[in-house]
């Protein structure tokens, strides 16, 4: 699956990198880094992620 | 005969986590969604934020609740639950039978108990109509003043000053977002002066006059502030007058075990604000958490046990987490800095805003605060978690070629 993130909306809430450590991941910039090509074995991670990010800036496109 | 329906009271956050994670968890069968609000759920931190600024709309704060296959009761409203028939009344006298229930009521503003509470123009801020209805006000170019320096206060003042409107913050205590602790609030209390809010602590409110409409607020100390917009920001209570005479445990809120069910019925559970359970952090306290971290992961963790025997659910134990923006900037927190009893500056910018304090509770560390600093607040939510001691933290942060400030300052604070 692919992980999409919204950089106009994201706003490095860090709320992905503590559901999805293996995804996402704010940078000692405090931007947001993440994996765009995700294996299926941390879709409920990344779909956790999604819910958690109060930006709503995450998608999932399979 | 059809199934009686999982029924969910309160259409906002926690309540479409719920429904949401039934549904993935595989739940078939029918879902009601029971809603006083005319609106599909929406997400209520840019209503003192963006949306009141101007920079947000009503549209940008949909949580996606049309695309959830439930069934949406909008605009009515649950009067009464009778747990020993299974079955809620609405207003107007229909009872709805549920199988299982989920109270997802949120909590409602406190509203300002003293004389002149029936003026226009005092206004308390929860809704999207309450939201689109201040912004309004706001574009009228009013003087502002919010009664009470919490989250909501300081973050309804922050916006009013970026829209250039005059701002008078009141509040009893000594400095604003108490529950911060005292270092978050003197910085809070600074950043607020130095944007030109007339901030007066230290005093109480003993009347909002006017003729009609609020024209002033006559704080404790006698001195009077002169306004056309009154917020009232006292904090919220929880939404349960429709569990009374219900036979349902309450305070605070409904009182839920671990797991987020009541503790008086198996088939009743609760999430978000409106719920109270025995905290792992607060050493079991029962506590209620308004916030909206807690709202989904009390709502996933909710929905899931609803489908579940009572002795095979799983407990709500997510470390909690919230922000506010005042600014630019964000504070945000890790774990529960209410209830803790002593707060520590452990980094910080010098002459910049960026820090971090944690608070500990009988020497473990309870939550940490960051201030424009996400990825550090990392750091100490790993230590909240593992219940490390400020001592451990303090060592650990010797090591921290990342802390934030001179490494010198940073320990000895
Ligand atoms: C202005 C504002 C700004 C905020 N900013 C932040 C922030 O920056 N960070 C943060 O962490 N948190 C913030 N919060 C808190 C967060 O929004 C709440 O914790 C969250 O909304 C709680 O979700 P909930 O689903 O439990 O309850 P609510 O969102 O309150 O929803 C409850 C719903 O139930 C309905 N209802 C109540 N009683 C009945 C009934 N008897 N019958 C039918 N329907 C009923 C209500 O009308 C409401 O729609 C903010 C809150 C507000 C008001
Ligand atoms: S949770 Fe959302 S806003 Fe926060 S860093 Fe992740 S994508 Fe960005």
């Amino acid at each position: 699956m692919k992980v999409l993130v919204d950089m106009n909306l994201c706003q490095s809430h860090g709320e992905c990198a503590v559901v999805a450590p293996e995804v996402f991941e704010l940078g000692d910039d405090d931007v947001l880094r993440w994996e765009e090509d995700v294996g299926e074995e941390l879709r409920e991670k990344v779909e956790e992620a999604v819910e958690r990010c109060p930006m709503m800036a995450i998608r999932i496109e399979d | 005969m059809t199934p009686r329906p999982i029924v969910i009271v309160g259409a906002s956050l926690a309540g479409m986590r719920a429904a949401k994670a039934m549904r993935a968890a595989g739940e078939e069968g029918p879902i009601v969604v029971v809603g006083d609000e005319a609106h599909l759920p929406y997400t209520r931190p840019p209503l003192s934020k963006g949306l009141l600024e101007g920079s947000e709309t009503p549209e940008s704060t949909d949580l996606g609740g049309a695309d959830l296959d439930v069934e949406w009761r909008l605009g009515e409203r649950v009067d009464q639950v009778d747990s020993i028939g299974h079955e809620v009344v609405l207003a107007d006298g229909e009872r709805v039978p549920y199988r299982r229930l989920l109270v997802a009521t949120g909590s409602r503003p406190r509203h300002w108990p003293g004389p002149g509470a029936d003026l226009e123009g005092l206004v308390t801020l929860r809704t999207l109509d309450d939201a689109l209805a201040l912004r309004e006000r706001f574009d009228q170019g009013p003087r502002v003043a919010a009664i009470g320096a919490g989250f909501i206060g300081c973050e309804v003042a922050a916006t009013a000053r970026a829209l250039g409107l005059d701002v008078t913050v009141i509040d009893i205590a000594d400095r604003p977002m108490t529950a911060f602790g005292p270092d978050i609030g003197a910085w809070v209390a600074s950043l607020h002066r130095s944007h030109g809010v007339d901030l007066r602590l230290g005093t109480g409110v003993s009347a909002v006059e006017g003729d009609g409409r609020v024209e002033a607020i006559v704080l404790d100390d006698g001195s009077r502030v002169e306004t056309d917009v009154a917020v009232v920001a006292l904090g919220a209570v929880p939404e349960t007058g429709l569990l009374e005479g219900s036979g349902l445990a309450l305070g605070p809120g409904l009182r839920c075990d671990a797991t987020l069910t009541s503790v008086s019925d198996p088939d009743v559970l609760a999430a978000g604000d409106v719920a109270s359970w025995p905290h792992p952090l607060a050493d079991g306290d029962q506590l209620r958490v308004e916030h909206w971290a807690n709202a989904v992961e009390g709502g996933r963790v909710a929905g899931r046990n609803m489908l579940l025997e009572p002795e095979k659910r799983r407990p709500h134990d997510a470390l909690p987490s919230m922000w506010s923006d005042q600014y630019g900037l964000r504070i945000q927190v890790a774990g529960l800095p209410s209830g803790s009893d002593s707060s520590h500056v452990l980094e910080v910018e010098p002459d910049g805003d960026r820090r971090v304090v944690a608070c500990s509770r009988s020497g473990r560390v309870s939550a940490a605060i960051a201030v424009a600093a996400p990825r550090r607040l990392g750091w100490y939510r790993q230590h909240v978690e593992r219940g490390s001691s400020l001592h451990e933290v303090r060592a650990a942060l010797e090591e921290q070629d990342e802390a934030i400030g001179p490494p010198a300052q940073a320990v000895s604070a």
